[in-house]
């Protein structure tokens, strides 16, 4: 790709058109719907006088949008930790932080190690934590209680009645209901298809059971807030969401074990504004703006004493989900071996052909 | 032979700009990428792999037999329904009922696609319009699903279409002389005899040239399989685009994309030969 001449002539021709309308200290933030909220916004550019510009996404529109232009037209990027070192591996699409940079004190100790060493190559090292949260089960307590894990998705007594999205955090948690462990055969790429295998015989005989496969959250609320759907996988924040309109849906954490993701801040290659990219993560890691962010994304941050300035609600939800027992079951992803998701989209392709 | 001025050329220049960037280029650009080895190790190289795998894997060529399967299903169901009613619109209404209707025909396109099949999704779904009016009128004692299933999906083709046909029929009969249609008449011919003799080959450019538009938008449509469809909607431009987007692998959703563009094309240039009608014929006019 680098080297086709097309491409080469047809950023030329874009870039020129473009070129005159960057500002320096613009800050194009790549990220998830909510982690930047307008009142953050309003009060960094006050602070800094640095003008952010944010694009909503997910974590495969990211490394495409960034892939498409070698890591360029964003300065800051909010990928899970364990998409990065592949991404950037295949693609280069990252530069390393610089962690000098980076007020550490601000942020939960663990939290960063494990981010900085899930997200190293080499002695770099490509990302810090900023909000985490787990996928699970919503389930809707009233019309079906005995949804405890994953696989209980597929009792005959709710046909046409769940829902789950068609992608990998699907297998993996089907993947550990049914007593696997994916993220050991990470490593082992036939003992993983062979897992692979399992889960997708049981998710083609799930599908009667599938109202339809979301993709976007708002879709999934509406889903279960009309009753259409009684259970779901889905994440936690969106579990709390429904919580605060319908009391009997929450967020249940599965028996096989919440799978855990933390979004991290990473500096796409080409990033232009690297003092305002700086600025904004030391300047979200404040507890009081840490606090307006769970607010707004619903989940929790990783900013080091920032639940104290939680609403009770919030916690309140947070406590009822997870017992200290979900809490140290929670399965955190480990970095994705490079190729594996080719097996993972395979799968994923035969289970949404099956008739 | 008159020389073309300058003014031709400036006027000419968007076009072949047009025609240049955002055509030719970013294809021979995708055929080149189709062409590569996928691979994050090895030094580039060529292969047919991608195609390859379109026609090794079941899955890929089972997706795009039914597509192309819908979208013909859907252009005949929308000939269908759209030709009475271009037959009425050219030949029957008059003045300002015939702009009314074309009008009406016309107004839903003012919003976008997106809008219009979420609106479908309120109507079809479960707890939605349908379901609940017949359930208000006790025909049914709970309420039903209507979405995710290929009865609703081709609900949404043919009216997402609708406009394409009618339009190029509206067309072709409006240039068909009355006199044709009354002499048939007073020869002794039949409302089919007429039909079949005069209006119908008559129109043909124009359904033949409105075939191949709703064939094409059919196939290519992305948002109506995918989001009325549901768990079993299985569209081969949703096949593309999880190559492109979720899987990262630009490689095979290239080869996809030309392959989509040669099947495609085929298939439209047998339709011609069945027709007996040919590409300059129906769309130069």
């Amino acid at each position: 790709m680098k080297n086709s001449l097309v491409t080469r002539a047809l950023t030329l021709s874009i870039a020129c058109a473009f070129a005159s309308s960057v500002q320096a200290d613009e800050l194009r933030l790549l990220t998830w719907g909510g982690y930047a909220p307008q009142n953050v916004i309003d009060m960094f550019e006050k602070e800094t006088g640095h003008v952010v510009k944010v694009t909503n996404s997910n974590n495969e529109d990211m490394i495409s949008k960034l892939r498409a232009t070698g890591g360029a037209g964003f300065d800051l990027a909010q990928p899970s930790q364990d998409r990065i070192t592949s991404a950037q591996q295949a693609f280069n699409i990252y530069q390393a932080i610089d962690m000098s940079r980076i007020n550490s004190d601000l942020i939960i100790p663990s939290m960063l190690k494990s981010t900085n060493e899930n997200t190293a190559i080499g002695s770099d090292i490509f990302a810090v934590p900023h909000i985490w949260g787990t996928s699970g089960l919503v389930v809707n307590r009233k019309l079906a209680a005995d949804v405890k894990d994953y696989t209980d998705l597929c009792n005959a007594a709710y046909e046409g009645k769940v829902s789950y999205r068609l992608k990998r955090p699907t297998l993996i948690g089907f993947a550990f209901a049914m007593g696997e462990d994916p993220f050991a055969a990470y490593g082992d790429t036939e003992k993983y298809q062979a897992i692979l295998d399992k889960v997708e015989q049981a998710l083609i005989a799930c599908k009667p059971n599938v109202k339809t496969y979301w993709s976007g959250g708002d879709a999934l609320i509406n889903l279960v807030r009309s009753e259409e759907v009684v259970a779901a996988m889905a994440w936690d924040a969106g579990g709390w969401k429904l919580n605060r309109d319908n009391a009997d849906v929450t967020f249940v954490a599965p028996a096989s074990g919440a799978l855990g993701w933390i979004d991290t801040f990473a500096i796409p290659r080409k990033s232009k504004s690297l003092d305002a990219a700086y600025a904004w993560i030391n300047f979200v890691n404040q507890p009081k703006v840490a606090a307006l962010i769970t607010e707004a994304a619903g989940n929790f941050t990783a900013a080091l004493g920032a639940d104290e300035f939680v609403n009770d609600v919030a916690k309140a939800q947070y406590q009822e989900s997870f017992s200290t027992q979900d809490l140290e079951n929670i399965k955190w992803y480990p970095p994705v071996p490079a190729g594996l998701e080719d097996l993972e989209g395979m799968a994923l392709d035969r289970i949404k052909a099956a008739q | 032979m008159r020389r073309l001025g300058i003014g031709f050329y400036l006027l000419l220049c968007p076009f072949a700009l047009w025609l240049l960037l955002l055509i030719i280029l970013p294809h021979l650009n995708m055929l080149e990428v189709s062409l590569n080895l996928r691979s994050y190790t090895t030094p580039k190289s060529y292969t047919f792999q991608n195609y390859l795998n379109f026609f090794e894997q079941p899955l890929y060529w089972n997706t795009f037999v039914r597509t192309a399967w819908m979208s013909i299903l859907a252009t005949l169901l929308t000939l269908l329904i759209a030709f009475p009613m271009a037959y009425y619109i050219a030949k029957l209404a008059k003045g300002r009922s015939k702009t009314l209707l074309l009008m009406a025909c016309i107004l839903p396109f003012w919003l976008s696609e997106l809008v219009r099949t979420y609106g479908w999704m309120i109507i079809l779904r479960e707890s939605g319009l349908l379901s609940g009016l017949l359930r208000y009128f006790g025909i049914i004692e709970n309420n039903i699903e209507f979405l995710y299933n290929d009865a609703s999906i081709m609900l949404g083709l043919v009216y997402t279409a609708m406009l394409f046909m009618i339009v190029p029929l509206v067309s072709a009969l409006e240039s068909l002389d009355d006199s044709h249609i009354e002499a048939g008449y007073d020869l002794g011919g039949s409302h089919w005899n007429v039909l079949r003799e005069i209006v119908i080959p008559h129109a043909m450019p124009g359904i033949v040239s409105g075939c191949i538009i709703v064939f094409m938008l059919s196939l290519g449509n992305y948002l109506t399989p995918n989001l009325i469809g549901g768990k079993d909607s299985l569209w081969f431009t949703e096949q593309i685009f999880t190559q492109f987007i979720t899987r990262f692998n630009w490689e095979q959703g290239s080869a996809f994309g030309i392959l989509l563009l040669l099947l495609s094309s085929l298939i439209v240039y047998l339709g011609l030969l069945l027709s007996g009608q040919t590409l300059s014929k129906t769309m130069g006019k």
